[in-house]
């Protein structure tokens, strides 16, 4: 099995209903994301996911001097920041992407896919 | 055995890396312990053991012993399919799909494939593409290192996944018999019956496979129809020999019935409304019609232009327009035809602009030549002739230019 990270991206400024066009389409997609994540679970393909606050909440910091150096806002400038991610198990790319396109179908946004394990 | 020891151990390098160990290992081994019963067991059982070993080192080098555990380990590699029934046990047929998978760019796919399972060298392939032999070489590394991080899986893609893959298969095929047909690197023959047959192979397999896909029979039946005519193609000075000019008896007969029979079953499946034809049914019903004249006299040219009229409405490229202006120099003349590879932009095209393609000058150059334009023709063979990197083709063009007249 491999890990993967499953990221959706978004505009960095939010609406009301975060960037779905109103309340009903936000509730639906939230329970859609819901019911495919209930699923990640039963069939073992779960490992973690969660939505990110919006990219104005961030903070980078830099430790490798000798004080820190902390700086308000996300690391690179964007129009588009990572929303939220799944973080998920699959024996192979195939599997993957076909969980991704669930996923996708699910939030309503468009899901990069991207094994773990560089070292 | 490259596919058989990828499939094995889940990494491209190490079995291209290993097969190549163990054909040396053969070559200097051979001449003095004799050469063993079964020499293509004994090769392949070298190969084998020398990645075990590698990835042996390997695991202990880099604490990854279980994964190494997985990779070496006799049980098939491949997690049980889940979705569904993959028939086909084929290793070259899993590489292909493999090599063809759609998270990898078509460009990638295509580079991959030629190298992997159609055994080009990266210098040959950056050739086909018109890039940097540097460049095309990263790309098949970085396209390697993807199959093994992102875990693309060995295997024929599941039933409903399948017709979906074939298209960009097909693709691929099509470049690994043109490449073979017309070999693109003057230092290798002019034409590469390996390839030819492999493409041929792979295509009969996939036919196997999706027996009711037009296309892959499409395909099949073209490159039947062309094979069929290879041996009449290059004469015994290694010249291309035109197919005006080619001993029509020299064709293979059976692999001209068998194409033609390919072509029947489809246009009878088209007209009983089982879809339209794609592009590789209509360039096979080209080659029918071509193969099915006795002479070049007898060839039914409005069918032909017909048919490049057929194609050119689903794929409206100016490649495609210039081979329907060399059929139309037989129906309409010399004049006419030259008067559309004129209006030709030869700054448009795909892949690579139209004026980098050497069948562009080459096709402007015999139609000057038969207008009794000498010095027009001449410039365009030199244009071609730079062009070209078929030795066949070269001397051809050469022939051609050195007998034109003056002026």
């Amino acid at each position: 099995m491999t890990q993967y990270m499953m990221s959706v991206f978004g505009p960095a400024e939010r609406t009301e209903y975060g960037n779905y066009p109103s309340e009903e389409a936000m509730k639906q997609a939230l329970a859609d994301t819901d019911a495919f994540n209930q699923r990640l679970q039963a069939d073992g393909n779960w490992v973690f996911a969660n939505g990110l606050a919006p990219a104005t909440t961030a903070t980078v910091v830099d430790g490798q001097g000798v004080e820190p150096v902390v700086t308000d806002g996300p690391y690179l400038e964007s129009k588009e920041y990572l929303g939220g991610f799944w973080i998920i198990e699959a024996p192979d790319l195939d599997v993957a992407l076909r969980l991704a396109a669930e996923g996708s179908k699910a939030c309503r946004g468009k899901v990069e896919v991207r094994p773990f394990g560089g070292l | 055995m490259v596919a058989a020891l990828a499939r094995r151990f889940g990494d491209l390098d190490i079995a291209e890396e290993m097969a190549a160990e163990a054909f040396a290992v053969a070559v200097e081994r051979w001449p003095t312990d004799g050469v063993p019963p079964n020499p293509g067991a004994w090769i392949t059982t070298t190969a084998n053991r020398r990645a075990i070993d590698r990835l042996r080192r390997e695991s202990r080098r880099d604490d990854k012993q279980n994964e190494a555990h997985m990779l070496y380990d006799d049980t098939p590699p491949e997690p049980p399919n889940i979705f569904g029934d993959s028939a086909i046990d084929d290793d070259r047929l899993r590489l292909i799909f493999t090599c063809c998978h759609p998270a990898l760019a078509m460009k990638t796919r295509i580079a991959l494939t030629l190298r992997m399972v159609g055994g080009l060298t990266v210098s040959e392939i950056a050739r086909a593409f018109l890039v940097q032999e540097a460049t095309m070489g990263q790309r098949i590394t970085r396209a390697k290192g993807k199959i093994r991080a992102a875990r693309i899986p060995y295997r024929v893609p599941s039933c409903e996944d399948l017709p979906a893959r074939i298209s960009a298969v097909l693709t691929v095929l099509f470049l690994v018999f043109n490449e073979g047909y017309l070999a693109s690197d003057p230092r290798k023959e002019a034409v590469r019956s390996d390839l030819t047959l492999e493409a041929i192979r792979l295509t009969r397999l996939l036919q196997a496979l999706l027996p009711s896909d037009g296309e892959v029979a499409g395909l099949l039946a073209l490159m039947l129809l062309t094979e069929a005519r290879r041996s009449a193609r290059i004469s015994s000075s290694g010249e291309l020999v035109t197919l005006d000019e080619q001993d029509r008896g020299a064709w293979d007969a059976a692999l001209i019935a068998e194409g033609h029979a390919l072509v029947r079953e489809r246009i009878a499946a088209v007209s009983a409304g089982q879809g339209r034809p794609g592009r590789y049914q209509i360039l096979a019903a080209i080659n029918a019609v071509h193969t099915s004249a006795r002479d070049v006299r007898a060839t039914d040219w409005s069918q032909v232009v017909a048919l490049y009229d057929q194609l050119a409405g689903i794929d409206p490229s100016p490649i495609v327009a210039l081979n329907r202006a060399v059929a139309l120099a037989e129906l309409d003349g010399p004049e006419v035809a030259l008067a559309v590879v004129d209006g030709l932009d030869p700054s448009t095209g795909s892949g690579h602009r139209l004026g980098d393609y050497h069948a562009y000058h080459a096709a402007r150059a015999d139609l000057l030549r038969r207008l009794g334009r000498s010095a027009a023709a001449r410039a365009a063979y030199e244009k071609a002739i730079k062009l070209a990197g078929n030795t066949a083709e070269v001397a051809y063009l050469t022939r051609r230019r050195d007998q034109l007249g003056p002026n």
